[in-house]
């Protein structure tokens, strides 16, 4: 059985005042195979040490752009990571080949409903289709896009609920970690949320 | 106090305000100034002083002897110790090499007897304490090498000055007629040995009173929050440890320095100083204006080749030792011939011995006074000596002005000048080096332009106050101009002259603090930038994460609070000309802090805005 390391990058800009986020990091898993990767602590001032985050990359196989949803994208620092890492000649271009072949998804933190969020919905839009720019920026690294981990409703959300999201999220970084993946398996779900309850149920 | 008390002040007050302003607007030294003052209210020109200007001498030496507390308390005895290697060997060198020259020159001239001889050359070897030590402050020099080395030649003169004291006694052999002078000691007539116990006595009392007595003293002090009751302990302690040294027959100056040098570490030295240091201007300017009103003209125009040519001659003389002292310690040539002018006079202290041994009978009280009025001349020639070395002799033996560059060369002037290139502007310099960007810098250090000047960059040396340097290094055609002088006085009227003869020159102004902004601000400098903003803010912030606050939180509070402090200040330095008078005291800075305080109270910085923080959302959801 081969192990995957995973590399989570995270971005809040104010983390101290997102409960839903700080339960999720709270359970990350401390693991030698599970790197948490702060992009708001490390850049305060946006100064991002490239060939750093690069070697990270590279010392990874599955990269998590883990980051609540403002305005249907990411938190700026998070665009700045993308715009100033995923170089050309390095991660795409004809020899920019540094992520192919590497695994990537999102985890996503949003206040509003998962209802919302279709065609009929406020939003107009499901969250895979609002992600495009990422999925499609995947792509163009060569690297497999997976179906996001994606929590609703935080504005409204009781500790309890809280709780249970962050297990199930700690138990998806494990299970992620210890087994092969299945990329179009997996991509047949809507969320990661539902393949790993999946999963976990037919394990036990 | 009797109306001729009044009348004596209002003559002295009168005179150093009116003519130190005129010698500061000529660009002369405030020294001169106050000489001139001296001379103008002196006997031989308006006579309103006469005859008690020996009284407001002896009156006035007490400035110098609390300069040399203020410097004591500057120079920690770690520091000192650093320098003992300068003091005795620079110090030892100039005493015994310009004693045994005028000795000698004399001796083989005049038909002196030689304890005369030995006498005047002992008292004229000395420099002045004062005039250097003055000067050195408004030239911005005490930080360079000469300045080092002029300090510890003063210092090792000033402690010269207890043994050449007992040892003239010796010289006139028996028939002393003691005047009861004030030179001499009411130890003077026990034996050598317990003398000598007893000065080391006192030294070793002076050291310990100031750890175990004088700090916890001033403690107690501190506490009643009476400014006038510590500014009196202040004075007190200067006074007691000058009558102590006098008792003993020590110098009151070395007296007060020891003391100062005790005090250097105690947790008082800030307030210590800013006590001290009016009184000392005070009596400083008194002093001078004394030099000047006790030239005696009178003897001057009875003999004056005598007393020109022993004055020019004598002059020559220290300059050729310290020169020469210099060369053995291999100073560049600029900061030596600043070092030998500025320490060519005859100082203060030679009054003193002059003095002593004419109650001693040593000296006939013409030859004394004619000595006196030798010394209060030279005193009288350094600022001008400084002036002309400045203006014609430095340009051709030292660092040139300018840099002369091969005639192919087109000289074409860099659009940045930063003027002033200590730690503050070589920064600055070397971060637009690394963005290609190449300044012309100006600096008056001549060993760093020197240094500048190898590694290439193109550098002016002298005073960046100086309308024709500016324009040398290419003001009229430059985009930008950084003034990131030291000294904040400077720095300012850097500012306003290019202001007033180049209005249309970008100026980016270092200030060292809130104070020296506002300075600014009234000059009408929009781009000021605050050494203690920053750095303070960065550190705060620093702080914040230390304490487990999100970095990027933290730096953005950092942010905020720069862009507030710089908009308050704009409005405070409108509000505070509506107090009468504005003086940067200790007092009015508390005021200030005070007021900022206050004004940070009615902000509330996290509320300035809510990006990314859903409360407000929440509520509205809940609402629904």
């Amino acid at each position: 059985m081969s192990e995957h390391n995973i590399l989570i990058l995270f971005a809040h800009p104010l983390l101290e005042k997102s409960y839903a986020n700080q339960a999720l990091v709270k359970h990350i898993p401390s693991s030698k195979n599970i790197t948490f990767h702060d992009l708001y602590e490390e850049y305060p001032e946006f100064d991002i040490d490239v060939n750093r985050e690069k070697k990270l990359l590279e010392q990874h196989d599955i990269i998590i752009w883990h980051h609540p949803l403002y305005w249907y994208s990411c938190p700026p620092l998070l665009k700045q990571w993308i715009d100033m890492v995923l170089e050309h000649g390095w991660a795409y271009g004809k020899n920019g080949n540094a992520l192919a072949g590497k695994t990537v998804f999102q985890v996503i933190t949003t206040g509003g409903a998962q209802e919302n969020y279709c065609a009929t919905g406020k939003d107009r839009y499901t969250i895979p289709e609002l992600l495009q720019p990422f999925i499609q920026s995947a792509k163009v690294c060569k690297m497999n896009y997976l179906s996001p981990f994606v929590v609703h409703g935080t504005h409204q959300m009781k500790g309890n609920d809280i709780e249970e999201i962050a297990k199930l999220y700690a138990q998806l970084l494990t299970h992620l970690s210890k087994n092969e993946l299945n990329v179009e398996e997996i991509n047949t779900f809507h969320y990661l949320n539902q393949w790993i309850t999946k999963q976990l149920t037919s394990h036990e | 106090m009797n109306n001729g008390f009044f009348v004596q002040a209002i003559i002295y007050l009168t005179s150093a305000i009116v003519c130190v302003p005129v010698a500061k607007k000529m660009g002369l030294s405030s020294i001169l100034g106050y000489l001139f003052a001296g001379i103008i209210i002196g006997p031989f020109v308006l006579g309103f002083i006469g005859s008690e200007g020996q009284d407001i001498m002896h009156f006035a030496e007490f400035g110098v002897v609390m300069m040399l507390f203020l410097i004591g308390l500057e120079l920690d005895p770690y520091k000192f110790w650093k320098m003992r290697k300068f003091i005795l060997g620079m110090g030892s060198l100039q005493m015994i090499g310009t004693t045994f020259l005028v000795f000698l020159l004399c001796q083989m001239i005049l038909d002196w007897n030689w304890q005369t001889t030995l006498v005047i050359a002992l008292s004229l070897s000395l420099s002045s304490t004062a005039i250097v030590l003055q000067t050195l402050k408004e030239k911005g020099l005490s930080q360079t090498s000469m300045g080092r080395s002029s300090f510890a030649v003063l210092l090792f003169q000033d402690i010269a000055v207890i043994p050449i004291l007992a040892i003239i006694p010796l010289l006139v052999s028996g028939n002393v007629t003691e005047t009861g002078g004030n030179h001499t000691s009411y130890i003077s007539d026990f034996a050598a040995w317990l003398q000598t116990l007893i000065v080391i006595g006192t030294i070793v009392f002076v050291y310990f009173s100031g750890r175990l007595i004088i700090v916890p003293m001033l403690r107690m002090v501190a506490k009643t929050r009476l400014q006038e009751l510590f500014t009196a302990s202040a004075l007190l302690l200067v006074v007691a440890v000058s009558y102590l040294m006098q008792l003993v027959g020590l110098s009151p100056a070395l007296g007060a320095f020891l003391a100062g040098v005790v005090l250097a570490n105690s947790e008082f030295r800030h307030e210590l100083e800013g006590d001290i240091a009016p009184f000392k201007g005070l009596l400083l300017g008194l002093f001078f204006i004394g030099v000047g009103a006790s030239i005696n003209f009178q003897l001057i125009i009875e003999n004056p080749l005598f007393i020109l040519l022993f004055g020019a001659v004598l002059t020559a003389v220290k300059f050729l030792v310290l020169f020469g002292i210099g060369k053995i310690y291999k100073k560049s040539s600029d900061q030596n011939l600043l070092f030998s002018f500025g320490l060519s006079q005859a100082g203060e202290f030679g009054f003193v011995i002059l003095s002593f041994s004419m109650q001693l009978n040593i000296l006939p009280t013409i030859l004394a006074n004619q000595m006196m009025a030798i010394i209060a001349l030279s005193m009288l020639s350094t600022p001008f000596l400084l002036l002309m070395n400045e203006k014609w002799i430095d340009p051709f033996f030292g660092v040139k002005e300018i840099q002369k560059k091969p005639h192919d060369k087109i000289d074409e002037h860099n659009e940045v000048i930063i003027a002033g290139f200590g730690h503050f502007g070589s920064t600055i310099g070397r971060l637009l080096k690394a963005n290609g960007v190449q300044a012309t810098i100006l600096d008056h250090d001549s060993d760093r332009v020197d240094l500048l000047r190898k590694m290439g960059f193109k550098v002016y040396y002298g005073d960046a106050t100086r309308l024709e340097l500016l324009k040398a290094a290419g003001a009229e055609d430059a985009k930008l101009f950084i003034a990131a002088i030291d000294n904040p006085e400077v720095n300012l009227s850097v500012v306003e002259i290019l202001r007033k003869h180049f209005p249309n020159l970008n100026i980016l102004t270092r200030a060292r603090n809130r104070v020296d902004a506002y300075e600014l601000i009234d000059h009408g400098v929009n781009k000021i930038y605050r050494e203690t903003l920053y750095t303070a803010v960065h550190l705060g912030v620093d702080a914040l994460i230390e304490l487990g606050h999100r970095k990027y939180s933290a730096t953005r509070q950092g942010q905020r609070f720069i862009k507030y402090d710089e908009a308050a200040i704009r409005k405070l330095a409108a509000k505070r000309h509506d107090k009468m008078a504005y003086l940067a005291t200790v007092k009015d800075e508390i005021e200030m802090q005070e007021q900022l305080l206050k004004n940070d109270m009615h902000i509330n910085f996290s509320a300035a805005d809510h990006a990314w923080d859903s409360e407000h959302l929440k509520k509205e959801i809940v609402g629904n």
